[in-house]
């Protein structure tokens, strides 16, 4: 699904770039639960913006889905992480002005799906994640961990290949954590490939697969016990 | 195409973002309002020189006939100059290619009568076209016309005021007049820019006149329009020449100033006309100062704008959007709200014109009012910048990496 061979990635600060990734080889199959660990700094945001098409790569190839990506524009990128990724991030990332339902509905929009459509695919998607009755409540009249579910319902609701969650329960208490990762969980078990960014032991323990990074370069790949005991 | 869904977006954003599309919106009218006015009194100060000092046709020449003051060419001092019909086809002759109309005409005291009202009036025998040389316009039925004079029709047109003294509130359209004892039927009103006493005339046609007052082939005077392409000074120097042709035919004294008169508006309207350039001048400055600043004001508020939804374009690329789209949304949102404000601007504008416009008179500013291509143009103009100065930032929103953009807080 996401194959990545000698990565790297630099950042111009003044005269002089910062190397942030240094040659990243990474495989991830389909239907894995993944997670990137590592303190600040150690490139694992860069990592998941390049995975995303949110940012480009220097150096190294990357294959989404088996599609060698390269010279990307800007629309193409779009609709490429229409067709194949879904976003979790950590402050949300809902347009305050739009509904839960609406929220949830938007990359229907921009995949050209119908009005009406839209709201059905999206309310279904919302019950999935527990928040029905919420549809109709803007961003601003939800908790924390409300929102964190309507935005993965947006990240599912294009039916994605990959979602890429970014720090998903960095700002969430234990207990909504839990259930955000629980929901997760459950997204993976249907099949998605879920990659999940994050700097907390206790999260990455309920993954599949760990991949820890440090200064821009894997120190170690590891299956978890859960995987091993799957 | 018109895309419904595009559309809604736009109106959700508009609707919820009700303070940033106030603003913008309230620029725009502010900025149209304004131009209205400045421009709507400044058309109305011109109203008022147009009206006092070019009451009559500005490219208008009179020619009248007095007794000489000068004995020449063996002619005695005070002798009676005559034009006759033959002095009419001498000037249309010679001159066809400067005179934009000639008539000439036979003015006579009367009294009208209908049924039981009746007054005196001045009767003016006159050519067609005469109309244009008062600046008359006709309100009901028409001027006179060529077959009117070949059939020395017993036709007249009257002013708006006679039609009032005479007729009250009826339409004097179509009845019959006593005027001197003989009928004539009414075949027009004009009303008159010249105020209440040129409306107080009757005209007829000349042919008309000419056989029922003397029975000859007299002329009193010539009344007539230079073709409007002259300057004035050719003008000038046109009615110089035609002056002293007819003193020529006429034996008067090339320096006899009484014998022939003729008396040409251009000469008047020079100083009033450049000043009206320069009122006109002022006001497209002031016009487009306005303006100007509504465009700086409406650009101001676009990059506040891309600026401010920085964040929620970035969130809408992370969904899949091109960033053809993300142009798209924005520029429409800025033209349907520059429009409509536009527009609401430019309803108030006109409505306070129309409101004040009465009270206006006393200063000096006649029917303030601006015309509808000027106002349409400001506001295509407002629009048009509207949408360059949300494109730049759109354009660079759109461009920027999504990271980027939803970084932004």
């Amino acid at each position: 699904m996401i194959r990545i061979e000698n990565l790297h990635k630099s950042y111009p600060i003044g005269k002089d770039s910062l190397h942030v990734l240094k040659g990243l080889d990474l495989h991830i199959k389909e239907g894995e639960f993944v997670s990137i660990m590592g303190s600040s700094g150690s490139g694992k945001s860069t990592l998941l913006n390049i995975v995303g098409l949110l940012d480009s790569h220097d150096e190294g190839n990357y294959f989404l889905n088996g599609e060698l990506i390269e010279n990307l524009n800007e629309k193409k990128a779009a609709i490429l992480r229409n067709k194949f990724l879904g976003f979790v991030f950590q402050s949300f990332n809902l347009i305050s002005y739009k509904t839960a339902l609406e929220n949830v509905a938007l990359p229907l929009y921009y995949k050209g799906v119908g009005r009406k459509e839209r709201a059905e695919i999206a309310l279904s998607y919302l019950e999935k994640v527990g928040l029905k009755d919420w549809a109709h409540h803007l961003p601003s009249e939800l908790s924390g961990g409300q929102k964190q579910r309507v935005a993965i319902a947006r990240a599912l609701v294009t039916k994605p290949k990959v979602v890429l969650a970014d720090e998903p329960t960095g700002a969430l208490d234990s207990t909504t954590t839990d259930s955000v990762m629980d929901l997760l969980k459950e997204i993976n078990d249907e099949g998605m490939t879920v990659f999940v960014i994050t700097h907390e032991e206790e999260v990455a323990e309920q993954t599949n697969r760990i991949v820890r990074l440090k200064d821009g370069v894997i120190i170690s790949d590891e299956y978890t016990l859960k995987a091993k005991a799957v | 195409m018109f895309d419904l869904d595009r559309w809604r977006e736009i109106f959700q954003s508009i609707s919820k973002n009700k303070l940033r599309s106030a603003l913008s919106g309230f620029t725009v009218a502010f900025a149209i309002l304004l131009f209205t006015l400045l421009f709507g009194i400044g058309n109305g100060l011109q109203n008022t020189f147009k009206n006092e000092f070019a009451k009559d046709a500005i490219n208008s020449i009179y020619i009248f006939a007095n007794r000489t003051t000068k004995a020449y060419k063996g002619n005695q001092i005070g002798r009676r100059i005559q034009f006759k019909n033959d002095d009419f086809e001498f000037i249309k002759e010679k001159y066809s290619d400067k005179i934009q109309m000639i008539s000439p005409r036979l003015q006579r005291g009367a009294t009208v009568v209908y049924k039981t009202e009746e007054d005196n009036y001045t009767i003016r025998g006159v050519y067609p076209r005469y109309d244009l040389l008062e600046s008359a316009e006709v309100t009901e039925g028409r001027f006179l016309n060529i077959r009117d004079i070949n059939k020395k029709s017993k036709v007249v047109v009257i002013g708006r005021m006679v039609e009032k003294d005479l007729f009250g509130q009826i339409s004097a359209y179509g009845k019959l007049l006593n005027i001197g004892g003989i009928m004539y039927k009414v075949i027009g009103v004009f009303s008159d820019p010249g105020g209440d006493s040129d409306e107080r005339f009757i005209y007829t046609p000349f042919t008309t006149m000419q056989q029922i007052y003397g029975n000859n082939d007299h002329i009193d005077e010539f009344g007539m329009t230079y073709d409007p392409k002259l300057s004035v000074d050719e003008a000038i120097t046109f009615s110089n020449q035609m002056h002293r042709a007819l003193k020529k035919k006429h034996e008067v004294d090339p320096n006899d100033q009484r014998g022939i008169r003729v008396n040409n508006y251009a000469e008047g309207n020079k100083n009033v006309s450049s000043m009206m350039v320069v009122l006109g001048i002022l006001i497209l400055i002031i016009g487009s100062g306005t303006l100007i600043a509504g465009v700086v004001g409406i650009s101001n508020i676009m990059v506040y704008i891309v600026k401010e939804r920085t964040k929620e374009l970035g969130i809408r690329k992370a969904v899949g959007a091109t960033p053809k789209s993300i142009i798209s949304m924005i520029m429409l949102e800025a033209v349907f709200i520059t429009a409509l404000s536009g527009y609401f601007g430019l309803m108030l504008g006109v409505g306070i014109l129309e409101l004040a416009g009465p009270t206006l008179k006393k200063y000096f500013i006649l029917n303030p009012g601006v015309s509808t291509p000027v106002v349409v143009g400001a506001t295509i103009t407002l629009i048009l910048a509207g949408v360059i100065a949300g494109y730049l930032p759109a354009k660079k929103a759109a461009n920027i990496k999504p990271i980027v953009a939803l970084r932004a807080d």
